[in-house]
């Protein structure tokens, strides 16, 4: 097969969406205007909505937000907000890197919970024999390769034999997940307790904080690795080729681009900071992990990737407001009487108010779109042949 | 509507049993005016198009031909002015519209199904009713084929027929509802000369039957062998039209230099050699003397098609230092397999390449680029360049990483913009700034691009594909101009390309390229043009 061929091809009219690079070529309305509207637009619009669904469940829509501003700002509770913000950086981070290039990595719960697992499992051991700051060093370092191992196979497979990359990491989930368990119930195992989790480190062997705060450095961990994302991407070559290849593969293979070690490179890296967000949360929240555990905060995460236009540093602000509501959420969702899953549906009424702000977007002619062209086509291949 | 009422409706329409009142012109544009963000692209412009009159729309790229006939065919709404069908005023608000009012378009590059046979993309248009009227629509292309004068085999699918056949398959499509105006954009430009001969031989009897034929071309002896009246669009204007008594009364040579005068006005004497824009390619070359050793030496490459096509098989040629070969073939015979093969993007199953004696079949692309190997392609927009990237970047993306624009890793904006600065000045590319999205270029500037980069840093060969295809007549001259400049400079060329005049203007050997397989090669002279145009079609006879 040749490599024009393994790569799938970008329309030409379909407008390549490339970040900030590629905002509607030629909407009408002027670029800030536009940014706004595509990207706080959905979020107002998701929140108005489950207002209203809210009253017509008979519950006090100011109240519920109230709530949910004091249980993830007020007192201490920004906090709690903060830390949850650290894992969702990173995740953001490896996606935006790899999404960039065109490539659909959607096997991030399986890299989050299998490094979850190893590094549970190693950490007390390690921390038995070497500093605890060495170990957390090295920790963070078995958690970014265990997810980048993770990711080799749909790597290898989609560089060299084209093989859809959507599909193969959603396989390779189910079966991170499952090793995962595996490992926690077999070799991590606490042999002293019977519930089926790693053994727990105790308080001094986590993460520290940052003075004067509960907040554990992993945040700082994750603002670092979101600069960096975002230098490497606007300003180095190999951010360049991800965004020649995301852009247009036709045209990274006539430019030179080494289209398949470009490739296995994207999916290392993000399955390496989508690993080191494992390791935030593990080592800075839980000091442990339980055999069947899914924090599926990749599925979060994603549409708040989308709505900042993939852009590394624009996604910062949803994903604070994300961990807002769910951290003041359990709170609010409590005090309304209702499951924790309503704010799920509020990320839904988001994902759906995205989609129909580009769908009227397009209509009007404002053009633009939040799929790149390589998913857009994908997902209209996948329509046409259903 | 049944089919049969359809045809019937035809039948007492057609110009032919009962000519519609000859003094009203088929179609009338009044004050036409169109405008896009920051272009005026038709200005107050009026055109009538007359029954049986092949009226030419000559016209430089942007000049708004296009708009024009979009308006016409009901793809875009005039800003103000309006049409008149036979005399009575006409909204056409959509295409559906336009071919009701009796108004067909044949698009410059096929808009048919491949993989249908011709019948079935001639009843693809037909979704009123359940069940396909198959055996009315057979006697409907019996029926225009009479009127074409030509053949068609209705099973035939369409992939397996010559472009020329495509066309005429596209031209009863245009007719099929009883179209009285037919508007062919380009018709030509994918044409061999023997088809272009066929496809004069179908208008002048389209002609015999009423039908208003708008063409539209940018080449101009196509407009004065074809045209009875030419209309000439300039900058979103019509600065004239030309009357049959015109152009009956004046000789050849005396119309083209009016036509070019009006073109281009004052630009016309700045326009060296007008020979090439009218197309006029008599063997007044000279013969160059070239050193013998071969620079880029094919021997026996093969490479698997893209899609359906044949590929390239077995194909052996050299190119000689500041040699510009070409390679002539219809469409879709293995040219791009061939450059791709060469440039590197596409992986060779047999034979070698070799650039100053050292084999490259192996080598990456960038590797080759680097050693001099340039290859500028026909698809610019699809992968030429990144669209969403500025022009300056654009013009390194083939040296991403490489000193002096990245320093370990890190771009370097200055030197990129300078040297972008410079290449864009250098080949004149039309761009607000080297900060613009490329996307937002015209087509011909971005040929600008596209050779700016492939032409910067040392090149030794170029390999171009279809390199003016689709450019106004200033670009297509630039671009000429460049290659020849190059090869006088000893930098090779590999001209790939489907318009034969281009290649008879500039090449000094032609080789032919007929199903993946180098059916010959002519040393360019008077007669080349008859032996390519035979081994184009070499195989057909078989």
């Amino acid at each position: 097969m040749t490599e024009t061929a393994e790569t799938p091809l970008a329309h030409p009219s379909i407008p390549d969406f490339v970040a900030e690079e590629s905002l509607p070529r030629e909407s009408r309305l002027s670029r800030p205007l536009d940014t706004l509207i595509r990207g706080v637009g959905p979020v107002v619009l998701a929140l108005i909505a489950g207002g209203i669904l809210l009253l017509a469940l008979g519950r006090n829509p100011v109240t519920f937000y109230g709530d949910i501003y004091q249980g993830g700002i007020t007192h201490d509770a920004w906090q709690d907000t903060v830390m949850r913000m650290a894992p969702l950086l990173l995740i953001a981070a490896g996606l935006v890197f790899i999404f960039r290039a065109n490539i659909w990595n959607l096997g991030y719960d399986g890299q989050f919970m299998l490094a979850a697992a190893m590094i549970a499992g190693f950490a007390p051991k390690l921390e038995a024999h070497l500093a605890v700051w060495l170990s957390l060093v090295l920790l963070f370092l078995v958690a970014g390769v265990t997810g980048a191992l993770w990711t080799v196979v749909p790597a290898l497979l989609k560089a060299y034999s084209g093989v859809n990359e959507i599909i193969t990491t959603l396989m390779m989930t189910f079966i991170g997940l499952s090793l995962a368990n595996v490992l926690v119930k077999g070799p991590f195992q606490d042999p002293t307790i019977n519930t089926p989790q790693t053994t727990a480190l105790p308080l001094s062997g986590m993460l520290p904080n940052i003075p004067h705060t509960r907040v554990h450095v992993g945040i700082l961990v994750a603002f670092a690795v979101i600069l960096i994302v975002h230098y490497v991407l606007t300003r180095t070559s190999l951010g360049l080729r991800l965004r020649v290849l995301g852009a247009n593969p036709r045209t990274a293979v006539h430019a030179g681009i080494g289209v398949k070690r470009l490739i296995v490179t994207a999916f290392l890296v993000s399955g390496f900071l989508i690993g080191l967000a494992a390791a935030a949360e593990i080592l800075g929240i839980w000091g442990y992990v339980r055999a069947d555990t899914n924090f599926q905060y990749g599925d979060a995460v994603i549409p708040f990737v989308f709505l900042a236009r993939l852009n590394a540093l624009a996604v910062v602000p949803f994903v604070a407001f994300y961990s807002l509501l769910s951290i003041g959420g359990e709170q609010a969702t409590q005090n309304a009487n209702l499951p924790t899953d309503f704010l799920l549906l509020i990320v839904g009424l988001i994902l759906l108010f995205m989609s129909l702000t580009e769908y009227f977007g397009r209509k009007r002619d404002l053009g633009g779109s939040y799929l790149t062209a390589g998913l857009a086509q994908a997902l209209r291949r996948k329509a046409e042949n259903a | 509507m049944s089919e049969g009422t359809r045809i019937r409706m035809h039948d007492e329409s057609a110009p032919h049993d009962s000519p519609p009142a000859a003094q009203a012109p088929a179609v009338e544009l009044l004050g036409i005016t169109k405008r896009f963000p920051g272009v005026l692209a038709n200005d107050n412009v009026n055109l009538a198009v007359r029954h049986g009159e092949v009226h030419c729309l000559l016209g430089e790229n942007g000049a708004g031909k296009s708009t024009l006939m979009s308006i016409l065919s009901g793809m875009q709404s005039p800003d103000s002015g309006h049409i008149r069908i036979d005399g009575e005023d006409a909204t056409i608000d959509s295409p559906r519209r336009a071919l009701d009012l009796g108004i067909g378009m044949v698009y410059q590059h096929s808009a048919l199904v491949p993989a249908l046979t011709v019948l079935q993309n001639l009843m693809l248009g037909e979704s009123r009713s359940l069940r396909l009227p198959v055996d009315t629509a057979r006697q409907r292309l019996r029926e225009l084929a009479s009127v074409l004068g030509i053949e068609i085999d209705p099973n035939a699918e369409v992939r397996k027929l010559a472009l020329g056949q495509q066309q005429q398959v596209e031209i009863v499509k245009a007719l099929w509802r009883g179209s009285r105006v037919l508007i062919l954009d380009e018709p030509t430009s994918m044409l061999t000369p023997q088809g272009v001969a066929d496809l004069q031989k179908v208008l002048v009897r389209l002609k015999s039957q009423g039908i208003a034929i708008v063409f539209i071309t940018h080449k101009l002896h196509e407009a004065l062998a074809i045209g009875d009246r030419i209309s000439i669009l300039k900058s979103g204007r019509l600065v004239a039209t030309f009357s049959e008594e015109v152009l009956r009364s004046r000789t050849p040579d005396e119309l083209q230099a009016l036509i070019v005068e009006t073109m281009f006005g004052e630009e016309a004497r700045a326009v060296s050699g007008v020979a090439e824009l009218q197309g006029e390619i008599e063997g007044e070359r000279k013969r160059r003397e070239l050193a013998p050793e071969p620079i880029l030496e094919l021997a026996g490459v093969s490479a698997r098609a893209e899609g359906t096509g044949p590929g390239v098989q077995e194909v052996s040629l050299a190119l000689r230092r500041g040699e510009i070969l070409g390679i002539a073939g219809v469409d879709g015979n293995g040219q791009r397999e061939l450059a791709e093969a060469i440039a590197g993007q596409r992986p060779i199953t047999t034979g070698e390449i070799r650039l100053q004696e050292a084999s490259i079949g192996h080598l990456s692309v960038s590797t080759r680029q680097r050693l001099g190997l340039r290859y500028v392609t026909d698809d610019r927009l699809g992968e030429g360049i990144v669209h969403s990237l500025s022009v300056a970047m654009n013009l390194v993306i083939k040296r991403i990483g490489q000193q002096p624009f990245w320093q370990r890793g890190i771009v370097q904006q200055g030197a990129v913009n300078k040297l972008a600065q410079e290449l864009v000045k250098d080949f004149d590319v039309r761009t607000p700034s080297v900060a613009a999205r490329a996307g937002t270029l015209s087509g011909g500037n971005i040929q600008k691009v596209l050779l700016a980069r492939e032409l910067s840093f040392d090149p030794q060969v170029v390999v171009y594909n279809k390199p003016t295809q689709g450019l106004d007549v200033k670009t297509t001259r630039l671009v000429r101009q460049r290659i020849r400049d190059q090869a006088r400079e000893g930098v090779s060329a590999l001209v790939i390309s489907t318009d034969l005049d281009e290649l008879l203007e500039m090449c000094d050997c032609i080789a032919v390229l007929y199903r993946g397989r180098l059916a010959g090669t002519v040393e360019n002279g008077p007669d080349a043009g008859e032996r390519i145009g035979e081994l184009m079609i070499g195989g057909r006879a078989a």
